[in-house]
């Protein structure tokens, strides 16, 4: 009993990551029609911000509690920067062309984790964090390791948050509007571009608090790590449904639990029993849990 | 001659003398002058040709997906995997010989596609992309595996040459594998001319410009693009074959998605859905790998201040920039610089493809490609 639930915290602590993931894939999908194959990257970009500054401050701030949160709001606030820099400066002259945006991410992709290899190495680093975030708490006899709840919680918040960002404020009725139908709300005389920008530096924002808490779930960063968390993150939003972010976190939930009980009986047909799922979803329902298009799209 | 007699005079005439060319190279014994580590016809500079060739057909394999049926397939390394891991593995753990080996590896190319890509093309655009990956990244995960031993995980599998004729054996024969793999590029690039001068290939093309048009004409989009999936991947798994003779192991970054990534800016380098363009963007992607880190230990490169030298020793960092120039400068890729000209064949725009179906509805996207012209 201690094993399964230890096993159901860990699983849906895995797939908090995910959904971190793919909020912002999904969001950004269903607004722009571009699949964001550079989200890896801002992952990556995001850990090692906050893992670089947390060194830097290594003097000037004590606290180590104060120094991790100083050097998780610097690691989001680069994650985001990032991500509204590469809308605006790459796939913002590419608007309307589909493809050649999917190829300028891919490319993204190849460079900036280069990048952050060249400066940094290929080598693990590791994020200073309160011992706190380690320790473990007991919960019906099983000693779970405390950073899976905070992962479950950092998602569950932005799961609320970006659900009411999207139904009460102005932004998030011009992202729903243009997800239902661009060309409208644009005829509408809406700058739809802004909206652009913002679900850009939004995912970039979930991304790098994937990154960080990433980080202290593998107990390391490394500069691919964002990428093999990204493919998990498409398989997610696949099987959710595309542009649908309340499919993403089901989707999320049952692809983490699923790999988590899975691996636990023997290590890697966890993760081919997720790719199963994804068939077995697509056979099933070609559009996603919660998709609205149809097969022949 | 009339032109057009002479534009078809030079369309068979090319490949003759670039290939011919090519099969000369291992004969020819001159200084490279730093461009390759040691003399072009050394066992290591051959070994890099032999790569360059190899991966100039697996590209032209990926671009008959690509560039001629408009399929954004993520998972193509999986059919290289797949030559790759089942000559190591049958040679090394099975103790078998080369034609069984290659038997087994044909069986299974032809196989495993058909099953994958019948599930995989029930869903088009970004969803089929995505599918893709994840079925590759099954693949990835049980070669990490290492099941029953065969695969070796993180460490791979070495090929066993003691079952295979001698004359592939041993540094000294390089060039024999040099000539196996210009073999398969030549082999790849006359089936893929073929194919798509072929009426099925005609077929894949006027799905890549409007799949909705063809089923209205009354033909089977499905059935011809799980054709195309299937003879693309065939060939990837020859190119694999290859690949894992020129390199002697078979280790799990054949199975990674950037394996597939790779594939994907060699064809878009070159310029996608031309004859020659993937085999140079292969060519050139390959020999910029290997030789960059090489460069930036002793050349120019190392003179630069740190903040540059060190990304531009990164290879993947100087050919992703290099990608990204191209979408943008340069739809057309390097073939589309010697056709300044008038064009003929080939694609205007990337976008030409693939057709990426959003969430829109079908009116908005017409409204959308009008609002482009």
């Amino acid at each position: 009993m201690d094993t399964f639930i230890l096993l159901t915290v860990t699983g849906l602590a895995l797939g908090a990551l995910y959904f971190l993931i793919a909020s912002g894939l999904s969001l950004i999908y269903g607004l722009m029609g571009v699949l964001n194959f550079a989200h890896g990257a801002f992952l990556t970009v995001g850990s090692y911000a906050a893992w670089w500054s947390s060194v830097k401050l290594q003097g000037t701030i004590g606290s180590i509690g104060l120094r991790f949160a100083v050097s998780v709001v610097i690691g989001l606030a680069v994650g985001a920067g990032v991500a509204a820099l590469v809308e605006l400066v790459l796939i913002r002259p590419l608007y309307l062309r589909h493809i050649e945006q999917v190829l300028v991410t891919v490319g993204l992709s190849f460079a900036l984790v280069a990048l952050v290899q060249a400066y940094w190495g290929p080598d693990l680093h590791t994020i200073d964090v309160p011992s706190w975030l380690n320790g473990t708490t007991g919960l019906g006899g099983a000693h779970v390791p405390n950073y899976n709840f905070v992962e479950i919680l950092v998602a569950a918040g932005v799961l609320a948050g970006l659900l009411a960002f999207l139904r009460f404020t102005r932004y998030g009725l011009i992202i729903r509007a243009g997800v239902e139908n661009r060309a409208m709300v644009t005829a509408l005389g809406i700058d739809v571009k802004k909206a652009f920008t913002l679900v850009f530096a939004i995912g970039g924002v979930a991304a790098a608090l994937a990154g960080v808490l990433a980080g202290i779930h593998f107990s390391e960063i490394d500069p691919t790590q964002g990428t093999s968390l990204l493919i998990f993150a498409f398989i997610v939003v696949v099987i959710g449904g595309l542009g649908s972010i309340v499919g993403s976190a089901v989707a999320a939930v049952v692809v983490g639990l699923v790999q988590q009980y899975v691996n636990y009986k023997s290590t890697g047909i966890g993760d081919l029993s997720v790719v199963l799922l994804l068939a077995i979803t697509l056979l099933i329902r070609p559009g996603g849990l919660f998709g609205k298009w149809s097969p022949t799209h | 001659m009339e032109p057009d007699a002479l534009r078809r005079h030079a369309r068979l005439l090319l490949p003759i003398v670039v290939f011919g060319v090519l099969a000369l190279v291992p004969q020819i014994s001159v200084g490279t002058h730093g461009v390759f580590s040691s003399p072009l016809d050394s066992p290591g500079t051959l070994q890099l040709l032999g790569l360059m060739l190899c991966f100039g057909g697996i590209a032209l394999s990926y671009d008959l997906l690509f560039g001629y049926t408009g399929l954004l397939s993520f998972g193509h390394a999986l059919y290289v995997a797949v030559g790759v891991y089942l000559t190591a593995v049958a040679t090394a753990k099975w103790g078998w010989g080369l034609a069984p080996t290659l038997l087994l590896t044909a069986v299974v190319g032809l196989v495993l596609p058909l099953i994958l890509g019948a599930v995989s093309l029930r869903v088009s655009g970004i969803a089929f992309a995505m599918v893709t990956l994840a079925f590759a990244e099954a693949g990835s995960t049980l070669a990490q595996k290492n099941p029953r031993g065969w695969t070796g995980s993180e460490e791979g599998v070495s090929v066993n040459y003691d079952h295979l004729p001698s004359w592939m054996v041993g540094v000294f024969n390089t060039k024999y594998l040099y000539w196996i793999a210009l073999g398969y590029l030549v082999a790849v690039f006359l089936i893929v001319n073929w194919a798509v001068d072929s009426s099925p290939g005609r077929v894949w093309q006027a799905i890549r410009e409007n799949e909705q048009r063809v089923q209205v004409l009354g033909m089977r989009p499905f059935t011809h693009k799980l054709s195309a999936f299937v003879l693309a991947s065939f060939l990837a798994t020859g190119g694999g074959v290859v690949y894992v003779l020129l390199i002697t192991r078979a280790d799990p970054s054949v199975t990674t998605p950037s394996f597939t990534l790779a594939l994907l800016l060699m064809v878009v380098i070159g310029g996608a859905g031309t004859r020659w363009g993937p085999v140079l963007g292969a060519a050139l992607y390959t020999f910029l790998d290997h030789r960059l880190p090489d460069w930036s230990n002793s050349g120019f490169i190392n003179d630069l201040p740190d903040a540059l030298s060190k990304p531009l020793s990164q290879p993947l960092f100087v050919l992703g920039v290099l990608f990204i120039l191209l979408v943008y400068f340069l739809p057309g890729g390097l073939v589309g610089l010697a056709r300044l000209g008038p064009r003929r064949g080939g694609l205007e725009t990337l976008e030409q493809a693939v057709e990426i179906g959003g969430t829109h509805g079908d009116v908005v996207e017409e409204e959308e490609v009008e609002a482009r012209l």
